[in-house]
């Protein structure tokens, strides 16, 4: 499995692709071997947006921490807030209020589609098509003006915390949100017409890429990635949390395991999460939003993991405790930086345009990587 | 009617009067020259504006509207600003080459405009090889990217021009192919004679299917040849940050831009009267009162008319088409325009020998 690493011969033309370059959607540094237009290697440096979050968060308390993960994976900000408070709440044994749990999961579901929207449009923006970004953002938007309804903010939304969510929902939510099935509903079919049908864009992604299962498995690939393969890997069927158990939704599986599977995926995904919120948006039981809770959290001393899907994948939060306010150590398993390892294994021996679109299907969030 | 060879003739008696032939040729080609430089610039502008404007309507948003009304003066601030920007040389690079290749960028624009005929007699060189000089002078065009991406020291630069050198080479043959569908119809490769043989019909209703196909071709070819999108891989921004001209900056970043602009114009004018007869009006048949209302609307509209449309088809598909691989975009060429423009041409001539066409 192990790739031996390329020589670089004399001929050989090595670039650096980023920390600052457009297609890099952050400070990603990709150092590439070509020959000619064919790709021998390519070497990912990471670091440059490293904040130090696992360290940062040994200083903040259990109720603290929560808020400075929103800014790992900015795009799945709350799924990331969903992963730590429910790390808290079984080390604290919380029992979570039911109208809390469904809460949490439309908001995850809201916002796993917001990501694949942004991710839909960066990729097509990728392989040289500007227009479905705005296309994409526009219902982005929508979901974004739910958000500030409800959360008080747009993209870091700070609304898990320990015990339930922040807030109850705001009057206005579960109508704004069938607005936006509605509307959404119309609009996926625009998505395919302008990008999936599009026998250029079929081109550039078919056979392109191509990550076979093993592979997926020993890179630790997870999320959309890994089902592209046809890994079985979605963390809310193999291990449900909140009432992920109680709803009927698919998992995707594509088992092409090329560019276009993984694209297909995604896609398909935000049909199933917008499925999810049909299912629930009208069964908001009745009750607290948020459990009672101690106003000093202290995790008993122990070691608690905690698993939850993201958008990109398997977001693990590992808590050591000592039995203070303040974790003693904490890591994050990020689902990018397991996709992005792949990605020297897929590329090797395509062409440079293909790397682009590569990056554009693992849908990678730097700070996610970096941390 | 108040028409542009009028104002020529009028110009051009006005000088007669008062200055020997001598003269009146240097001060004729000094007003032309000054006139082709401002309808480069007026060209680049209007273009500019009406790209932004495009992707606005394609992509839902308003475009830019804070410069004069409705944002027309957008493109002159951005002249403006580019004018006094720093024109940066990077050090390692070939200094003179590099400041050269705008330069040949904007010539070859500039030549090809001559044999354009912009109106009912109003051309600034009636050549009789026209169709062949604009062939001749667009493949030119090449040295300026390879140079520009060579003298970069750059290596994105490079990669960028060595992509825009075969694909520019290659797509030229079909565009010359389909190009000369026409030529074989006509039996011209006058630009005036080709427009006058469309003055009962347009060729692209003439021809049949092979001057459709030939037209298809065409735009396909001028599309890449002038790298726009979705052939944009000699400046593919998500890959190549910039492509050939990543180093430059200010005013030859500019001539570059204005350059490219002033190719799809002229391509798109070359489109408009191969197929669609130039600034020979839409006529039909024998309807007499509407050949007479059609003749009716001045020739310069006509010219325009079509050519921007032509020009708005090539927008339309560079903000709606994903870019193509460069294996892909040879073997497009390569595998399917250059033998159907071939077998086109075959067509083509035996309808022109059979008198197949209208």
């Amino acid at each position: 499995m192990i790739e031996d690493t390329a020589i670089t011969e004399k001929g050989d033309l090595t670039i650096n692709i980023g920390p600052q370059h457009p297609a890099t959607h952050g400070v990603l540094h990709l150092a590439v071997t070509l020959n000619g237009e064919t790709i021998k290697k390519v070497e990912p440096h990471l670091g440059y947006i490293h904040r130090s979050i696992e360290k940062m968060c040994e200083s903040l308390t259990y109720r603290q921490f929560i808020y400075v993960t929103s800014r790992m994976d900015y795009l799945s900000a709350h799924i990331n807030n969903h992963a730590c408070a429910l790390c808290v709440e079984k080390g604290m044994q919380i029992e979570v209020p039911e109208r809390a749990q469904v809460i949490r999961v439309l908001m995850d579901e809201l916002t796993r589609i917001a990501s694949h929207e942004l991710w839909w449009g960066a990729m097509a923006m990728d392989l040289g098509a500007f227009t479905p970004f705005f296309h994409a953002f526009r219902e982005r938007e929508t979901i974004n003006d739910i958000m500030e309804e409800t959360c008080g903010a747009r993209l870091t939304m700070n609304y898990m915390v320990p015990g339930g969510v922040m807030a109850d929902i705001h009057p206005n939510f579960q109508r704004k949100v069938k607005d936006f099935i509605k509307l959404y509903k119309q609009k996926i079919k625009e998505y395919d017409e302008l990008l999936t049908g599009n026998i250029i864009f079929q081109n550039r992604m078919k056979g392109i890429g191509y990550l076979s299962a093993e592979d997926a498995i020993s890179y630790g690939c997870t999320g959309p990635t890994a089902r592209g393969s046809g890994v079985s890997s979605d963390i809310r069927k193999l291990y449900p949390y909140e009432v992920y158990d109680k709803i009927s939704f698919d998992e995707i599986l594509e088992n092409e395991g090329d560019s276009f599977a993984r694209y297909l995926v995604r896609i398909r995904e935000m049909n199933e999460s917008l499925k999810i919120i049909e299912q629930l948006i009208d069964h908001i039981p009745e009750g607290d939003y948020q459990a009672k809770t101690k106003a000093v959290l202290k995790l008993p001393k122990g070691e608690f993991y905690t698993r939850v899907e993201t958008a990109r994948g398997e977001l693990g939060v590992y808590i050591v405790s000592e039995g203070a306010t303040t974790p003693y150590r904490i890591k994050f398993r990020s689902p990018g930086f397991s996709n992005l390892s792949a990605l020297d294994h897929m590329a090797r021996g395509s062409k440079l345009g293909d790397l682009v679109a590569m990056m554009g299907t693992l849908d990678l969030v730097i700070p996610d990587i970096d941390r | 009617m108040w028409s542009f060879h009028q104002i020529a003739d009028f110009i051009n008696d006005w000088l007669n009067q008062r200055f020997n032939p001598t003269w009146v040729t240097v001060i004729e080609m000094i007003i032309t020259g000054i006139l082709v430089i401002s309808l480069f610039a007026v060209l680049g502008l209007v273009l500019v504006i009406m790209e932004r404007k495009v992707s606005a309507w394609i992509q839902i948003r308003l475009g830019p509207n804070r410069v004069g009304p409705k944002g027309m003066f957008q493109s002159l601030a951005d002249t403006l600003k580019l004018l006094v920007k720093e024109g940066m040389t990077p050090t390692g690079s070939d200094k003179f080459l590099f400041n050269l290749a705008p330069y040949i960028a904007m010539i070859v624009a500039m030549l090809l405009m001559a044999p354009l005929a912009f109106a009912r007699n109003f051309q600034m060189w009636d050549m009789n090889i026209g169709v062949l000089y604009i062939t001749a002078i667009s493949s030119v065009s090449v040295i300026s990217v390879l140079i520009a991406g060579w003298s970069s020291n750059n290596k994105y630069s490079l990669m960028g021009a060595m992509r825009a050198g075969a694909q520019i080479v290659s797509y030229e043959l079909s565009a010359g192919l389909s190009i000369l569908a026409v030529v074989v119809l006509t039996g011209s490769l006058n630009i005036n004679e080709i427009i006058q043989s469309q003055a009962n019909g347009w060729w692209i209703f003439k021809g049949h299917i092979p001057a459709i196909i030939a037209f298809v071709t065409f735009i396909i070819a001028v599309t890449a040849e002038t790298n726009r999108a979705p052939f944009d891989l000699a400046e593919a921004e998500s890959e190549l940050t910039a492509g050939f001209h990543t180093e430059y900056s200010g005013m030859k970043f500019a001539l570059f831009f204005l350059a490219e602009y002033v190719n799809v114009f002229i391509v798109c004018a070359l489109g408009a009267i191969l197929f669609f007869g130039g600034w020979m009006p839409f006529h039909i048949g024998n309807w007499q009162g509407f050949n007479h209302v059609m003749d009716f609307i001045p020739s310069s509209i006509w010219f325009f008319g079509k050519t921007f449309f032509l020009i708005f088809l090539i927008m339309w598909f560079r903000w709606t088409f994903p870019r193509l691989r460069i294996d892909q975009l040879l073997n497009l060429e390569w595998k399917y325009l250059l033998p159907i423009s071939m077998f086109n041409i075959l067509l083509v001539t035996a309808m022109a020998i059979g008198g197949w066409h209208f």
